[in-house]
This record gives structure tokens, sequence and C-alpha cells, in this order.
């Protein structure tokens, strides 16, 4: 193996009441595509921020080709070769793509010579982009093209990806796979953050796993089954979610030849959207993001009234019904926007357990908050879902996001809802706590609720649904059993070409 | 006939000095605002500079002295806005509000022997044959250099927001300010550079109303002139160019209604004087009424305290 580009050594840092890292040592090669693996709160971010030069260790050293290097801000691990793509892309929505890619170098070409050259690069990397749009009116894949465009036109020896795929349809999966293996036959190290194993057995040479701050293995990772690598990353046995046996009931949930428009100037409209819920059925919806999935949430929540009759609840109109009338029907939501949509982010998680469950579960008397019941309330779910944080006097900010998904997910099972929208239930969040929040999903299917989980991460589709749809800018596509469907279809019905395939193949 | 006795030639010269003080404070502003920053203190800014601008040009003698100081006790008063929002992260609106109020204080205080006095002339700018066409050299070239200075700055600030990198910069600093930290570009000191830009132009500003446009001083001589300046960003939904006729549309109403008094109308002085402000109100509706565009344009982080926490 040749010398090493990036060695780490001890590396230490630590936070009041955490020790985010801890003595922590690997080595990356160059031309190597390093996983670095680990749960929510493993310390992975901690890490590459200190390579980024974000955060200084406290103690340990790093070196790069050989040579001391510490890092005091991001300019200057630039200009050492150092280039990162973000997990919450950092991005300007009012800005234009050229403009948001000449923020992110150190000595950029005139706006127009740039425009040139991202057009150029992009389109070796097969990832084109136009350099005159706004970035608020692009996709998440397309922002994340942005992104790692930025990266590319500085020649960076290192290339640190935190979580790039979780946004991505399978064939754009594909196309970032094929993008980061020529970067890497180039001699660029790439470190890619993940917990999504099959991902970084395809992909990576080498993977380091971190757990509780500490390293626990550095191995090949196509030498382990992704089962060995998951349960390094947890430290624990993981059971795949059970699914308990049920019969499904009476069609609960039905739209009818419903059109929407976005309330958001940059979203989508929905489109003729028609189907049916029934009771105790999960019903799966994919779909590239920004192709109507926060709509689609909204209408079914309350949030955008929809016309009286197109919506209704056991045969009743509540098309008219705001989010506090749908819930006391039974209907509940969980936003993909957690913090400031599904969590207000400077109230505490009593407050935040309060504000969806003030009326169903009685917290409030005569317009008063009964606080001990409500904290009682809170409490529970925090220990049912095993939501980690010092007690429910806790900002809702203050939770990572896995934490707060499993404390707001939690929030709405609790209420024994008949009906429960989610939106990206599990983005963000770590192996074992998705595999709670999927479990808890399926045991309220159990129990007779219907479910309808909005998700661009197919596994978790297949891993949960009975059956599947895909929403394709603003329209959705026809409901079919999710059993035997196999992920190039589902790819297809995403790219809206589904039920024409299906045609075709019925066809020959 | 009573509107004939109005000259549009001396209604449109009149107009563009009405317009140029709350201009400056407006296109200072605009630039606070752009890069994230809400400060209410424009008007406590504006009554600084006047006072003080006019106190160093009384006793220099020097008009342009004058300015100078102006602008230099606008942004002594931005400083302190900065220091308590930026460093002691206190509330912005509180914060401007008491500068406001503190500006207020502090002249009446300082301007007292003043009262009365009158500042030294500033001259027009010599333009020549340009100030002999007919109409056009009465309406639009016999002005002092401040009215062209400020035109100049406004396109200055729109080429800067446009086309140089450091007004890229503090676009995005103003616009989410967590990815600009991300990627190491200094949030806090972009934004008090701005913050001290906007206390200059707001302190020119009060200048030309004490040395020009009034040229006398009076305690609370600004009269709001800073909250229509602050109306004004909005109004333009943070444009330069349409800042600029965000302000000749209000000099216009304010030129309009004190001839309409001088004509002898026959409506009562309060309402006429009442108007501009009226019609503030009324365009800002209007505008914000097209919601999509205008929250298009709006700084994505405005008014959003910064803390680098990571």
């Amino acid at each position: 193996m040749p010398a090493p580009l990036m060695q780490l050594d001890g590396l230490t840092k630590s936070y009041p009441g955490v020790r985010a890292n801890d003595d922590i040592s690997f080595n990356i090669g160059e031309g190597q595509i390093h996983a670095l693996l680990g749960e929510n709160g493993a310390g992975k971010s901690t890490l590459v921020k200190m390579i980024y030069g974000l955060v200084r260790p406290d103690s340990g050293r790093m070196t790069l080709h050989g040579e001391p290097f510490a890092p005091s801000q991001p300019t200057e691990a630039r200009l050492n070769g150092i280039a990162m793509v973000f997990q919450h892309f950092s991005l300007f929505d009012a800005l234009d793509v050229a403009e948001n890619v000449a923020l992110g170098m150190e000595n950029p070409p005139p706006l127009r010579d740039l425009a040139r050259r991202i057009r150029t690069v992009s389109e070796a990397y097969g990832l084109p982009l136009d350099p005159s749009r706004l970035v608020g009116e692009l996709s998440a894949g397309e922002r994340q093209r942005v992104e790692i465009v930025r990266c590319l036109l500085q020649d960076p020896r290192l290339l640190i990806m935190d979580e790039p795929t979780s946004v991505l349809t399978p064939q754009e999966v594909e196309i970032l796979f094929r993008t980061l293996r020529k970067l890497a036959s180039e001699g660029t190290a790439i470190l890619y953050i993940s917990h999504k194993l099959e991902e970084i057995r395809t992909l990576c040479d080498e993977a380091t796993i971190l757990r509780g701050g500490r390293k626990v293995a550095t191995c090949d990772p196509r030498e382990k089954s992704a089962r060995e690598l998951a349960e390094l990353m947890v430290g624990q046995i993981l059971t795949p979610p059970e699914r308990p046996a049920r019969a499904m009931g009476d069609v609960v949930l039905e739209v009818e030849n419903l059109s929407l428009k976005s309330s958001n100037p940059f979203g989508t409209s929905l489109k003729d959207i028609s189907f049916q819920l029934r009771a105790g059925e999960v019903l799966g919806i994919a779909g590239v993001a920004g192709n109507g999935q926060d709509e689609l949430l909204l209408m079914l929540s309350g949030e955008l009234r929809a016309p009286r009759d197109q919506v209704r609840l056991r045969g009743k109109p509540v098309g008219h019904l705001g989010p506090n009338g749908r819930r006391g029907l039974g209907v509940v939501a969980a936003p993909e926007e957690r913090l400031g949509h599904a969590a207000a982010p400077d109230m505490t998680l009593t407050e935040n357990a309060l504000l969806s469950a003030a009326r169903r579960k009685r917290l409030e008397r005569g317009g008063f908050i009964d606080w001990g019941k409500a904290e009682a309330f809170a409490r529970d779910i925090i220990t049912r879902f095993d939501v980690r944080t010092p007690g429910p006097h806790v900002l809702a900010r203050a939770l990572s996001g896995g934490n707060l998904q499993k404390f707001v997910i939690g929030r709405e099972i609790e209420l024994d809802p008949d009906v429960i929208i989610v939106n990206q239930p599990t983005w963000g969040v770590d192996a074992s706590a998705a595999a709670t929040i999927r479990q808890a999903l399926l045991d309220l299917a159990g129990k007779g609720a219907a479910v309808l989980v909005i998700s661009q991460d197919l596994d978790e589709l297949l891993e949960v649904a009975d059956s599947f749809a895909a929403l394709n800018e603003g329209r959705l596509s026809r409901v079919r059993p999710a059993k035997g469907l196999s992920v190039e279809e589902i790819g297809l019905m995403m790219g809206g070409s589904g039920d024409m395939h299906v045609a075709h193949e019925a066809a020959e | 006939m009573i509107l004939g006795s109005i000259n549009p030639a001396v209604l449109l010269a009149a107009l563009m000095v009405a317009a140029t003080p709350i201009l400056l404070a407006a296109i200072g502003e605009l630039v606070v605002e752009k890069s994230g920053v809400l400060n209410l203190g424009v008007e406590g800014m504006m009554i600084m500079g006047a006072c003080l601008g006019f106190i160093i040009a009384v006793n220099s003698g020097s008009p342009l002295l004058g300015f100078v100081g102006a602008a230099l006790a606008g942004m002594v008063l931005a400083a302190l806005f900065a220091l308590l929002t930026q460093v002691l992260m206190t509330n912005h609106v509180a914060t401007g509000l008491a500068l406001t109020l503190f500006g207020l204080g502090l002249t009446a205080l300082l301007g007292q022997q003043y009262v009365g006095i009158t500042p030294p002339r500033t001259p027009r700018l010599d333009l020549g044959p340009l100030a002999q066409i007919p109409f056009f050299g009465r309406a639009f070239f016999r002005h002092d250099i401040v009215v062209y200075l400020t035109i100049a700055l406004v396109g200055a600030v729109w080429w800067f927001l446009k086309y140089s990198r450091a007004g890229m910069i503090l676009r995005a600093v103003g616009e989410n300010h967590d990815a600009a930290h991300a990627l190491g570009y200094h949030v806090k000191r972009v934004r008090l550079m701005a913050i001290l830009f906007g206390g200059a132009c707001a302190g020119l500003g009060g200048a030309y109303l004490s040395l020009i446009r009034v040229a006398g001083w009076t305690e609370g001589m600004t009269v709001g002139a800073g909250w229509i300046a602050l109306a004004l960003v909005v109004f333009a939904s943070w444009r330069p160019w349409r800042a600029l006729a965000g302000a000749y549309l209000f000099g216009g109403v304010v030129v309009l209604q004190l001839n309409l008094q001088a004509a002898g109308v026959r409506i009562p002085v309060e309402y006429l004087s009442m108007s501009p402000y009226l019609i503030t109100i009324l365009v800002l509706v209007l505008i914000s009424s097209g919601k999509a565009r205008a929250s298009l344009n709006a700084p994505g982080s405005l008014n959003k305290p910064f803390h680098a926490s990571s």
C-alpha cells in the first residue's frame, strides 16, 4: 500500500458533558474510498469537522502528505485540498448555481468563466447542471450535484461526503457511485460517511466504525456482512422488524381526484390524486424529493385545506377541516421537517408534546394546562421510544435529529390514531432508532390503524409497506401490492413511467 | 385655478431634495438587511447625524466636515448596535428601538445651544450649460452635489451586491448564516461592516436634513424619516433601484402636499401632512399582498440571531 494521504492520531474532542471523540486514529490512503460508519451521536460529524477545520481537537495530531496538519478554519483545509459535501446542504436558495459554487471556492474565476467550467466539469462526471438556475428551484439530487461540483472544481485530494445518498433515487445513487469511483481512480481519496451498510459494502475499500465516540474497528467492508457491520456499529444484536399478521379492515381514508395548488412558490402542486387506505394497511409512497410529498402530507394533515368532499374519513367529508379538526377525528401526521414544523425548536419536549396532544390526551381543562399530566405524557414518550435526552424539560432544538424524530413520531403514535401520515420518518436517523420507529408504525397498523408512509428510502418502504405507489411531479401512480415489486420497477414508477412499463410488458 | 400655481419643474426639483435623506438612510439599511440584520435604530442614527453634522459644520464653517462628522456619528451609534447585537447577542428589535430613543434624547441635549442658527451654505454644483436647459435644467441640474452622489451611491450598492464577490458573500451571509459559517465565512465580521455602513448612510441622510433641506436644527427634526426609510427597504423588496423609485415617490407626495397646502387647497393641513405616511402604509400593503414575490427576495436569515455553536 502506498504512503497514506492522511493520518489521524489520537484525536480527542470533548464538549461539556460529552466526549464526542476519544482517541481516534486511522489512515486514509490516496485514491481510497474510506467509509466512516456509526450511529447518530457516534462522533462522525465531530471528527470530520476537525479534519475540515471547523472544530479544533483537544488533543491528537493529523498529518497530511506526511506533514503536520492542524487547520484552524475551513479556508486552510480547502487550500490543502480538502473538500466537503455537507449532510444538511450548505447552499443558498436565493442565489444561483454559479454563485453558490463561487462561495465555496477560495479564488473563484469571474462568474462567466466559472459558469463554463461548471458545465464542463459537471458533464465530465455525469452530473449535468445549469449554472444560471436558482438553487431554491432545484431538486434534492440536483442540489447535491451543486455541492459535489463545487468540491470538484477545486481538484480536491480528499473529498469528505456526509450522508450523500439519503435524498437520492436508486438511479441517482448509481450515478453518484460512478462519479466517486472515477474520482478515486484519479487518485482522490474519499471519506464517505453513512450508515447505509449495503452502500458501503459496494463502494468502499476500507471502513472505520465509531461507536460512542470511540473507534471500534477498521476493516474491509467487503469481507463482512451487512449484519456484522451493523452489529459492530450498534454494539448489540439487531432484529428486523416483525410484521404482526393482520387482516385488512374497511376503507378508512379516501382521496378522490384531488388537485391542489402548492402554498410554496418553489413547491409542486398535487394533480388528480386518488387512493384508498384501509384499516391495518401500510401504504408506502415513494418519490424523489420535491415531487409533491410535502404537499401531500399538508393536504392530509389539514394544513392545506382541500375541497370538502374529495377527502373522506370513513365516508364522511373532512377536506375542509384543519389539523385540529382532523386530529380530533383521529388523523395525525408527522411532517418531514422536524425542527420548526413537527416541533417548535425553542420549546421544551413537554410543551411540544402538549402542542399536538392537548385535546386527545386531555392535557388541558377549561383552558388551563395540566402541567403534571403533560410532563408525564412527555416522559412516557421518552421511555417508550428510547429518546436519549436528560428529560422532558430539554428544548427540542437540543436533541439530535434521530432522537427528536423518535419523539415526534412517538408523540403521534401515543395518540392512538386511526390514520397516521408520516413523511421521511427515518431520514438522518441511525439504524437502531430507525428500526424502533418502523416497528412502532407496524405495531400501530397491527392494532388496526391505517398508516401512510411517504419516504425516499426504498428499503424502508419495502420493509414496512403492504401496498406501494409513487409520486412524480405531483401525480400519484396506481397503488400496487408491495409484494413482488422489484427495485427496478419502483424506480420506473418514481420516474412516472411505471404504468407504461407494465402495459408494455403486458403487450409483449 | 389653484393647481395652476404649482410649477412642475420646481416640484420635481423639490422632490429630489426631499427624497435624498430617506434614500440615503434606506440604501444603508438595505445593505444591513441584506446581511441578515434588522436595525430599527435608523431614526436614531439619522438624528445623530443631523445634530452632530450641524454642530460640526457650524463650528468649523465647513459643510464637508459636517457631513464627515455626521457619517462618523451614525457609525458610532451603529457600532454600539453591533456590539450589543453581534457580540452580546441582544435582541435586534429591542436594541434598535432603544437606539432610536437614545439618539433622540441625546441629540435633544447636545443641540440645545444650536436652535435658530443657520448652517454654512452648501454650494450648488455648477453644471454649466446643463442647468440652462429649459424645464429639465430647473428640475434636475441645479442641485447640490449630495443629491447626485446619493444616486451614484445607489448605483454603487447595486453593482456591489450584484457583481462583486464581497457583495455575494454579504448576500450569502444574509440568506443562510449557518451555511456561510460552514463554508468558513466570518458572519459577524460581515455583519459588523454592513451595520457600520448603514450607520454612516443614516448619519449622512440626517446631515442632509439639517444642513441643506431644512438648513437649521430643531429637536426631533427627522420626524419619522428613519421609519420611512425602513419601510422603503421592504417596499423596494431589497432592491437598490426600487429604493430609489420608492424614495422619489415618497418625496413626491411630501412635496406635493406642501405645495397643495401653500396653494390653499381646502383640506385641513393635518390630513395633508399625514398623507405621505398613509401612502407608505398603503404601498406596503399592496406590495406584501403579492406574498410569493416579496418573500422570495427577503434575506433568509433576516433578524435571526447567529451563534456559532459548532
